[in-house]
């Protein structure tokens, strides 16, 4: 293999089954949106060492949409969302925020974006408060106070605000996250898997903060989950993804009737066993 | 400008946080100086009685032992003020904020100097009530010794820093080890021609070589080698911009490689 073809997304190298990969050859998936994307991924590939985490990714999502990136264990979900975020360098192809490149100019643009995951702790020895103040500070965050307080009382915080955070429970600490996630008003709002650890009660709640904050705002929403309920009830649009390639995507319900299905759920589970 | 300066003083506010949670951080800052100088200083103590041929050097051994706390608490407190961000798995949130390197460098470098603040001003104080030696006789020479340590200090950690951003946790020990290995070459305890005449180079491309001759300047002879300090401060200026950009390019090189999302071993 010579050194550039090393650096070719694979489709180019093998050959890809079309009922696997719906959307895989096009150029980026345009969905009939008049204004420019608010994220654009064109042929994103990362490989580490000789595996292909991602490969030959393209999708964009329009502003103000909220979008599920959906797949198993492994499939690339997270090694693209952390190439949006400009935390990886992809190998091949570029993943644009907002107009900017983040593998080369993403702290133009990081002031704008924010984000939540449940394998990224927030510092456990600092109360929830200082850990507001000090996130708010670091994104320039005008009338901080101000932000906090709306914060804490849109999230129920204010019987733990004083607390370490580290000592929190799991839902408790996932709601302190979301709501450091929307402490500068984001613009895009990357999630991963925003209520993992939350019962679904503290779970449903959560997406109608959520859903809330993005109908005010018209913020633009990248999230990953393995709820299906959740990426229906929340996501205009879903990308699935497995061995870091798209195998499909659509608006859930298209997709269900597409393959078939009664419902995502099914569709996941028929793409996982397919693909 | 201002919003630099701003999240600046948001992550050194994190890390007041951090030291301010736990009485027992504070007391361990102090607590090792303190219990090395104790033992230093008894035999500083012996000697200066013995009326032997040392008698007259003593008071060297405890001033390179002041000294080289500066160099290697204050390496120590950039680099463990940085794993605090691995060890609460918080670096991801750091990377994605606006936050960018060199700020988070000069956030570090604050809170290296606050550590290193507090762990040795009560250690000088100790040491002259204990054993009636007066690190602060050194005079204004003081100033540029701790100086010239400190950005020594600062160079190092954002190399060890980056190593720990680049390979993981499992560099996590290069943050204590890594000074040892200056220790016999920059001449802490021994003038340089104490070395073999082939390591004199290397001696002498270590910052702390200068530091430790002037110091060994004043207290012998009662001389401050200002052209020491003037050459110490122009090589720390090399180094400091050394270990920044070693740092970026570890750094480049995590997001590179994937290592941003793991930050483990």
């Amino acid at each position: 293999m010579s050194r550039i073809e090393r650096f070719l997304p694979r489709r180019h190298l093998t050959p890809v089954s079309p009922d696997a990969t719906p959307a895989q050859d096009d150029a980026p998936v345009s969905l009939g949106i008049d204004e420019a994307p608010a994220i654009v991924v064109e042929d994103l590939c990362k490989k580490y060492r000789t595996h292909w985490a991602v490969d030959d990714v393209n999708f964009n999502v329009p502003k103000g949409w909220t979008v599920g990136l959906l797949g198993g264990n492994g499939a690339g979900k997270t090694t693209t969302i952390a190439m949006i975020m400009g935390l990886v360098v992809p190998s091949f192809g570029r993943a644009m925020v907002l107009g900017h490149d983040m593998a080369t100019e993403r702290h133009k643009v990081l002031s704008r974006m924010n984000f939540e995951s449940p394998y990224v702790a927030l510092p456990g020895r600092l109360t929830v408060r200082q850990n507001l103040t000090v996130f708010g500070r670091l994104y320039g965050v005008a009338n901080l106070k101000a932000r906090i307080e709306e914060l804490i009382e849109d999230f129920g915080l204010g019987d733990v605000l004083d607390r370490v955070t580290g000592r929190l429970s799991a839902g408790q600490k996932t709601r302190v996250a979301v709501a450091k996630a929307l402490i500068n008003d984001p613009d895009v709002l990357l999630l991963d898997e925003p209520t993992a650890s939350l019962d679904p009660d503290r779970a449903e709640w959560v997406r109608g903060r959520l859903r809330a904050y993005q109908k005010r705002r018209g913020a633009t929403i990248l999230l990953s989950s393995h709820n299906m309920t959740e990426v229906e009830q929340l996501c205009d649009f879903v990308v699935i993804m497995s061995q870091g390639r798209i195998v499909a995507m659509g608006r859930p319900g298209e997709l269900a009737e597409r393959f078939k299905c009664r419902d995502l759920d099914e569709v996941f589970i028929y793409l996982a066993r397919v693909a | 400008m201002t919003q630099s300066l701003n999240r600046i003083a948001a992550m050194t506010a994190r890390y007041y946080y951090i030291l301010r949670s736990s009485w027992l951080r504070l007391l361990e800052i102090v607590y090792w100086p303190a219990m090395q100088m104790m033992v230093w200083g008894f035999l500083y103590t012996y000697l200066y009685q013995s009326k032997s041929a040392m008698a007259s050097t003593a008071g060297l051994l405890l001033g390179a032992v002041l000294l080289w706390d500066v160099l290697f608490r204050g390496q120590l407190g950039f680099t463990f003020t940085f794993l605090e961000e691995f060890w609460s798995r918080n670096l991801a949130n750091l990377m994605m904020s606006p936050l960018q390197p060199f700020e988070l460098a000069a956030s570090l470098m604050l809170m290296s100097l606050i550590r290193l603040v507090i762990g040795t001003l009560p250690v000088t104080l100790l040491t002259l009530l204990l054993f009636g030696f007066n690190v602060y006789a050194m005079g204004p020479g003081l100033i540029a010794f701790f100086l010239n340590l400190v950005l020594t200090s600062w160079a190092i950690g954002l190399v060890v820093a980056g190593l720990v951003i680049r390979q993981g946790l499992g560099a996590e020990s290069l943050a204590y080890s890594i000074m040892i290995v200056l220790l016999p070459l920059c001449c802490v305890y021994y003038p340089v021609e104490a070395l073999p005449l082939w390591l004199h180079p290397v001696a002498w491309s270590l910052t702390p070589t200068y530091v430790f001759e002037g110091m060994r300047a004043v207290l012998l002879d009662g001389t401050f080698r200002t052209d020491l300090m003037i050459e110490c401060l122009a090589l720390n200026a090399v180094y400091l911009g050394v270990g920044f950009a070693t740092f970026v390019a570890l750094l480049q090189s995590a997001r590179h490689k994937g290592g941003l999302l793991t930050m483990g071993e």
